[in-house]
């Protein structure tokens, strides 16, 4: 699963984060390291961005963007922290 | 003595910087990139409220003297960076400035509300070993929340000095002057650089030691080199001139570590950096739930960019900014400011004449220079008022939202939900529209939307269409009107869509953005910018504006042999009018009037009406008949297409030039949106033609 499949509320852990070059770079600096717990805060209103919690903060990327990172699959069990 | 004040975007880095200098600053750029470059005269600190280490009131002038006179100390603001990998030509900029600018100390400000993510630039600008302290900010939201840092564990383990901080209420700054200054007078480099283990620490040791000369030798701190080598840093490896062989060993010492971590190399360091801090915040940052600033952040969002009611909100939201600005506010200062600009050309006008002086002279100081520079002052209230809600709307955190909820409509033309508001402002005046783009984090996003700005009709336009819609299409005039407003979007988004795929082909920066908690804006920061803007625009409405209005002055006043025209037909512009009207043949209006009143529109757009009015020899009212007289239905719409997109006016002009830092660039936005409005137009007459 990846993290653009990852229902809204919901919780769960990074296994590993695709893509090459600067958009991959920037969404590790950014702390969307593996095994971060990232829960999905909201979808904006047409559709696309979506809106994350994690590391105590909130992002926002693109869904295109977000279906490089993909998930443990293990959601619901943990809750995000901080 | 130079230091850099370098952190995270929203960490309070620009409050932080006008604490440290006052309005002791100016901006200027790094070279070529429109990255800003803002510098100032840190403040002397010893005179502040808060003195460091014992010191009674009653001896303040005599313990004065006994402090050693200090050079003054400049800070260099430099760009709110995430990281300092080589993509964006903000983190290029940092970078360079870092290593070649040769600062003697980093400040660098790091938010304790959101600390994972602020210290992992932390850690990369420790590497540099630069003299550093950290700025502790937001401490009293952290105080106010329960929340405690253990400032001693957190410098013992980072190895740099951390002082507390609250930048917005100017609290421990005077301590912050005091350790940078000793940091940088005493040379003390972070204790530490190291804070991987494992394969990282011997994969970046290795390499650290191999490349040392080379390091040396292109004037790049040894161990920064290793870790930007270890990441595959392009840029990096170039610098140092490094041999095959060396490559090799650095590419198969590589190798060995994302064998053994069973990761890549920059996940590898990304990950060791955040563990690291994660380590570190356990022990050093005690944190009870949420802050009261992150629930109410996250109450707002539910309606500010909730599913039904983010989109209206944000409509409501620039509504009013527009509405206050060019209906309320804006229009009674620019009334007010007018009123004075009359009463003072009354009066000059009246001394001159008492004088007895040159009746030319008195026209160029007249109608010249009063009424043009005049004229362009009257756009300065607009500028400010609109700024002013700007900086609310961009400190309060409240842009990032509509970056956000916006982002998608803009991203098939290569721009992300940023660029939204500066080119909605496009519509009220392009002028601060342009100007406005300096808000965003992108380079590349700045250019592309200061070039699409000028395709939003702007507001000056409105006259010359009202004007023409009343004499040619008074049943349509409402859909005349949005047809014009719709073309220049399209037109917009195809400019965008060729500008995507040939001058800005190269990826974009990626929009993963952070949504920061809102905060009430800074007074100091909002009333800074305003004076920022206002100054910036003067400067320019004294130079190139005030130059652009007498050479239109000049031209309408004489004829070829320098006599002074008595009638208008028989200027120079006039001339200039006859000459290019050719050039408007195949657009369908040939009268030479109109090629005149285009070239006054370069001065500002409301001109054009005005000269057609002078031209034809009517007043407003009577305008319409008379421009019956000169356009057919279908010129006039030709017409009306090349003024929605032909040259933005001398101002817009001069601000694509101050923005862009090229005056190349802006000669070509002005002969490019010449070139396709005479296209557009051309098309709108010829296809026309058909169907008439």
């Amino acid at each position: 699963m990846t993290l653009a499949q990852l229902p809204v509320g919901e919780s769960a852990r990074i296994a590993a984060v695709g893509g090459e070059g600067a958009l991959r770079r920037r969404l590790l600096d950014m702390g969307l390291t593996p095994g971060t717990i990232v829960m999905v805060r909201k979808i904006a209103p047409m559709g696309d961005p979506i809106e994350l919690h994690l590391r105590g903060y909130e992002l926002t990327l693109r869904l295109e963007d977000a279906q490089n990172i993909t998930l443990v699959e293990m959601p619901k069990v943990e809750e995000a922290q901080g | 003595m130079v230091f850099a004040l370098a952190g995270n975007q929203n960490s309070g880095k620009t409050t932080l910087f006008n604490q440290l200098t006052g309005s002791n600053q100016h901006v200027g750029n790094f070279p070529g990139v429109t990255v800003d470059k803002k510098e100032g005269i840190i403040r002397d600190h010893t005179t502040g409220e808060h003195h460091f280490g014992p010191r009674s009131w009653g001896h303040e002038r005599h313990k004065r003297s006994e402090i050693p006179p200090r050079a003054p100390a400049t800070v260099v603001d430099l760009p709110g960076i995430y990281s300092l990998s080589p993509y964006t030509s903000e983190e290029i900029v940092t970078r360079d400035f870092l290593i070649d600018g040769k600062p003697d100390g980093i400040i660098n400000i790091v938010d304790a509300t959101n600390i994972e993510r602020n210290l992992y630039l932390t850690l990369q600008l420790i590497e540099l070993g630069i003299p550093m302290v950290i700025a502790l900010n937001m401490m009293d939201e952290m105080r106010a929340n329960g929340n405690t840092v253990d400032v001693n564990g957190l410098e013992k383990e980072l190895g740099v000095p951390v002082v507390p901080i609250s930048a917005a209420k100017n609290e421990g700054i005077d301590e912050l002057i005091e350790h940078a200054l000793r940091a940088a007078e005493h040379r003390e480099c972070p204790r530490r650089q190291d804070f991987c283990s494992g394969a990282v620490h011997r994969c970046i040791h290795g390499i650290a030691h191999m490349i040392e000369d080379h390091a040396q030798a292109a004037g790049v701190p040894p161990y920064f080199a290793a870790t930007k080598l270890v990441e595959g840093d392009e840029p990096m490896q170039k610098r140092l001139h490094l041999t095959d062989n060396e490559l090799d060993l650095i590419g198969h010492s590589v190798t060995e570590m994302e064998t053994e971590l069973g990761t890549d190399r920059e996940a590898a360091l990304a990950d060791m950096r955040y563990s690291f801090i994660e380590k570190l915040c356990a022990a050093t940052v005690v944190k009870h739930g949420e802050s009261r600033e992150h629930t109410r952040s996250v109450q707002l969002d539910k309606v500010l960019t909730g599913k039904y009611t983010g989109i209206p909100i944000f409509l409501l939201i620039m509504l009013a900014v527009f509405w206050l600005t060019f209906g309320v506010i804006g229009t009674f200062l620019s009334d007010v400011l007018s009123a004075g600009i009359d009463a003072l050309t009354a009066a000059v006008g009246a001394g001159l004449d008492a004088y007895g002086i040159n009746p030319v002279v008195r026209s160029l100081v007249i109608d010249g220079v009063f009424a043009g520079v005049g004229s362009v002052l009257s756009f300065l209230p607009i500028i400010v008022t609109l700024f002013f809600f700007l900086s609310m709307l961009e400190d309060s955190g409240y842009m990032a939202r509509v970056a956000f909820v916006m982002d998608k409509l803009l991203r098939k033309i290569g721009l992300s939900g940023r660029s939204f508001v500066p080119m909605l402002i496009g519509f009220g005046c392009s002028v601060p529209a342009i100007m406005a783009t300096r808000t965003l984090s992108s380079d590349r996003d700045r250019k592309m939307t200061i070039l699409l700005t000028p395709f939003m009709s702007c507001s000056a336009k409105l006259p010359i269409y009202a004007v023409f819609t009343a004499a040619f299409f008074p049943q349509h005039g409402a859909l005349a009107m949005i047809v014009l407003y719709v073309s220049g979007m399209a037109v917009g988004v195809l400019a965008g869509l060729v500008m995507k795929s040939t001058l800005y082909k190269g990826n974009p920066v990626p929009f993963v953005m952070e949504l920061p908690n809102y905060r009430v804006p800074s007074a100091k920061s909002v009333l800074l910018l305003m004076w920022d803007k206002a100054k910036d625009f003067l400067t320019r409405a004294f130079t190139v504006i005030f130059v652009a209005t007498i050479i239109i002055w000049f031209l309408q006043t004489f004829d070829t042999r320098l006599n002074v025209v008595t009638d208008s037909s028989a200027s120079i512009l006039a001339g200039l009018g006859h000459l290019l009207a050719p050039l408007f043949a195949p657009l369908g209006f040939t009268d030479w009037r109109a090629a005149t009143a285009l070239i006054t529109g370069f001065s500002a757009k409301e001109a054009v009406v005005s000269t057609m009015a002078v031209l034809t020899g009517t007043n407003i009212s009577e305008l319409g008949m008379a421009l019956q007289g000169i356009f057919t239905p279908l010129s006039a719409a030709s017409f009306l297409a090349f003024t929605l997109l032909y040259s933005p006016c001398v101002a817009a002009i001069a601000a694509v030039k101050r923005e862009m830092h090229s005056g190349f660039a802006a000669a070509w936005v002005a002969l490019a949106q010449c070139l396709i409005a005479w296209v557009f137009a051309f098309a709108v007459f010829q296809v026309g033609s058909l169907f008439v």
